[in-house]
């Protein structure tokens, strides 16, 4: 009898304390599938140690989780047979062949000769890796690495698919590849995707919803559309002379119709619903009381400007944090 | 609404697991053979010069019709077995990660662990062949026949087999390849601190008493037995319930090493 379909991923209040460290404090996530979930933070966020918790390799100090209906702590065998995983570095034997790879995997997940045959060339065609699947791992080049990483988490053809900043370190070339490979399993096999990543123009590109992670908790989830709209229609950028950010921020805070307002140095980020309106009263209000402004921008958000405006750092700066 | 599809995953079970590790050990052994072959020649090269330097004078000094190179034999096969594993490899694993894909599959955790052993334990038994086939070249034979001389290699087999924990479970604690490396260090008591060079009863002071208390000693005594005097149950059992002593603390240090390690503390 079928039964109706969990949510992919359901987690309450996740901890993970490693010493002193809470590396991730409190995380609370509600996943449907058929998503591509992109998780969001800069390096040392939380972001690893979530998916490691949630793919059972790590034991959360604190709280629960489902993934495919499955407990992580109670039924780890549960969710093992229903996710595949790329982790952050590419899991590889580097004196097996590619094919060798597959094969044992698909042996673990108990294929039968005949299927994993079968698994191998579909994958062969997926993932591009063309001759290469008889040659040894060691042989390869980054990107080869993450795409056969990629073939080893889609053996057993799981329900959910968790990729750990699966383009990090990889030129441009193979992340594009990457990106359609990951929108081909989402759109064409209905793959459920749960991607980390601290690059925002991949979490814009891919993902239907955006959870936000900095210091081990998630600061915003939402669409990246509905997350940019939070913030204002539009960014302007004002960056004046040393010294003078924050006044230019407590003067543009008197501005009527400047939705939000955060300073970071010598720049000051505005959040406005109409940006070209908004220049003249800005400049005008610095002029006003004294300061000199060296440039001003108008753009729409970015998903760094939600991390700036939930967190008060730009990603680049959060990184390590 | 929408409903769960059939699941192609299932559990492989312990026998696949085990024979799905244990291949794999053993085709990277295959690769790794620059990394084998050293360890079969030097016990062959001990057992040259140990006869070589030392025959006279052992044979000179004890009752005549001691044979000094049936004596040694053991020597050999201990040098040939003891510490052979693939924990340097399991590091390698733990290092790149392929340890966590394993760890990410249904795969029964002991398994991981057993086959490799299971892969050592081919890898013992033919680093055995090229001793005993020295040995009968230089004219030593088993005084119990070919029935003796697999019960020999069976003392032999299991006393490499049951020194693999000591490295596994370095390697799973640790991660780290110098602290397996170094774990050969643990081989020179065993090995000498015995009855290697000259009978235990010429053993005086307090070298006697470690070799009272060292497993190998027993090992030696049962293989000996084997070759030189005859069928000695007593000695032959001793070898047996020394290698199972070993095995059973070796053992324990690495399967609570492994489970410390898939626990994810």
């Amino acid at each position: 009898m079928n039964s109706p379909v969990a949510p992919a991923v359901e987690a309450r209040g996740l901890v993970r304390v490693f010493g002193d460290n809470r590396a991730v404090d409190g995380v609370d996530l509600d996943i449907e599938r058929g998503e591509i979930y992109g998780f969001l933070g800069p390096n040392g966020a939380g972001k690893s140690t979530t998916v490691r918790m949630l793919t059972t390799l790590l034991n959360p100090t604190a709280g629960t989780a489902r993934v495919a209906g499955h407990d992580i702590n109670s039924d780890t065998e549960g969710v093992r047979l229903r996710i595949g995983v790329a982790l952050q570095e590419a899991a590889l034997d580097p004196k097996q062949t590619g094919r060798e790879i597959l094969d044992m995997q698909g042996r673990l997940y108990g294929l039968d000769k005949a299927r994993r045959n079968e698994r191998i060339t579909d994958l062969e065609r997926l993932v591009d890796i063309g001759d290469a699947l008889d040659q040894m791992v060691s042989t390869y080049s980054g990107g080869m690495k993450r795409r056969l990483d990629l073939a080893a988490a889609l053996v057993h053809k799981p329900e959910i698919l968790f990729l750990d900043e699966p383009t990090t370190g990889l030129d441009p070339v193979s992340r594009a590849s990457v990106w359609a490979e990951v929108r081909k399993l989402n759109e064409e096999m209905g793959v459920t995707i749960f991607l980390t990543t601290q690059y925002l123009e991949e979490a814009d590109a891919l993902a239907h919803r955006v959870g936000i992670i900095a210091k081990g908790r998630i600061v915003a989830d939402g669409t990246p559309a509905a997350l940019k709209r939070s913030i204002g229609s539009d960014v302007v950028i004002v960056r004046v002379a040393e010294g003078h950010g924050a006044r230019a921020g407590d003067t543009l805070r008197a501005v009527a119709g400047l939705d939000h307002i955060d300073v970071k140095g010598d720049q000051v980020i505005v959040g406005v619903t109409n940006g070209g309106a908004a220049l003249s009263p800005v400049a005008v209000a610095l002029s006003g009381a004294g300061i000199k402004v060296i440039e001003l921008t108008l753009r729409t958000p970015t998903l760094d400007d939600v991390f700036l405006e939930m967190t008060g750092n730009r990603m680049e700066e959060g990184a390590g944090s | 609404m929408s409903t769960q599809q059939p699941l192609l995953a299932r559990r492989a079970g312990f026998a696949r697991d085990l024979s799905s590790i244990a291949l794999r050990a053993l085709r990277l052994t295959r690769r790794d053979a620059e990394a084998v072959i050293p360890g079969l020649v030097v016990p062959l090269f001990f057992l040259m010069i140990n006869i070589g330097s030392l025959q006279s004078f052992v044979e000179g000094n004890l009752p005549a019709g001691f044979d000094f190179k049936a004596f040694q034999l053991p020597v050999s096969i201990i040098f040939a077995v003891t510490g052979i594993s693939r924990a340097g490899s399991l590091v390698i694993d733990v290092q790149d990660g392929y340890l966590d894909r394993l760890l990410l599959t249904p795969v029964s955790r002991s398994t991981l662990l057993l086959g490799l052993m299971m892969a050592d334990l081919a890898v013992i038994a033919l680093m055995c062949v090229p001793v005993v086939i020295l040995g009968a070249v230089l004219g030593v034979w088993f005084e119990t026949g070919v029935l003796g001389m697999l019960v020999f290699l069976a003392i032999g087999i299991s006393w490499g087999l049951a020194f693999t924990g000591f490295p596994y479970a370095i390697a799973l604690k640790t991660g780290n390849p110098i602290a397996v490396n170094n774990a050969f260090l643990l081989f020179f008591p065993f090995a000498f601190l015995t009855t290697a060079y000259v009978p235990q009863e010429q053993m005086t002071g307090w070298l006697a008493t470690m070799a009272d208390w060292n497993p190998v000693t027993y090992l030696l005594a049962g293989m000996r037995a084997l070759l030189m005097t005859g069928w000695d149950g007593a000695a032959i059992l001793q070898a047996f319930l020394a290698s199972a002593v070993m095995a059973a603390i070796s053992f324990t240090l690495a399967f609570t090493a492994l489970r410390g390690r898939v626990r994810h503390k």
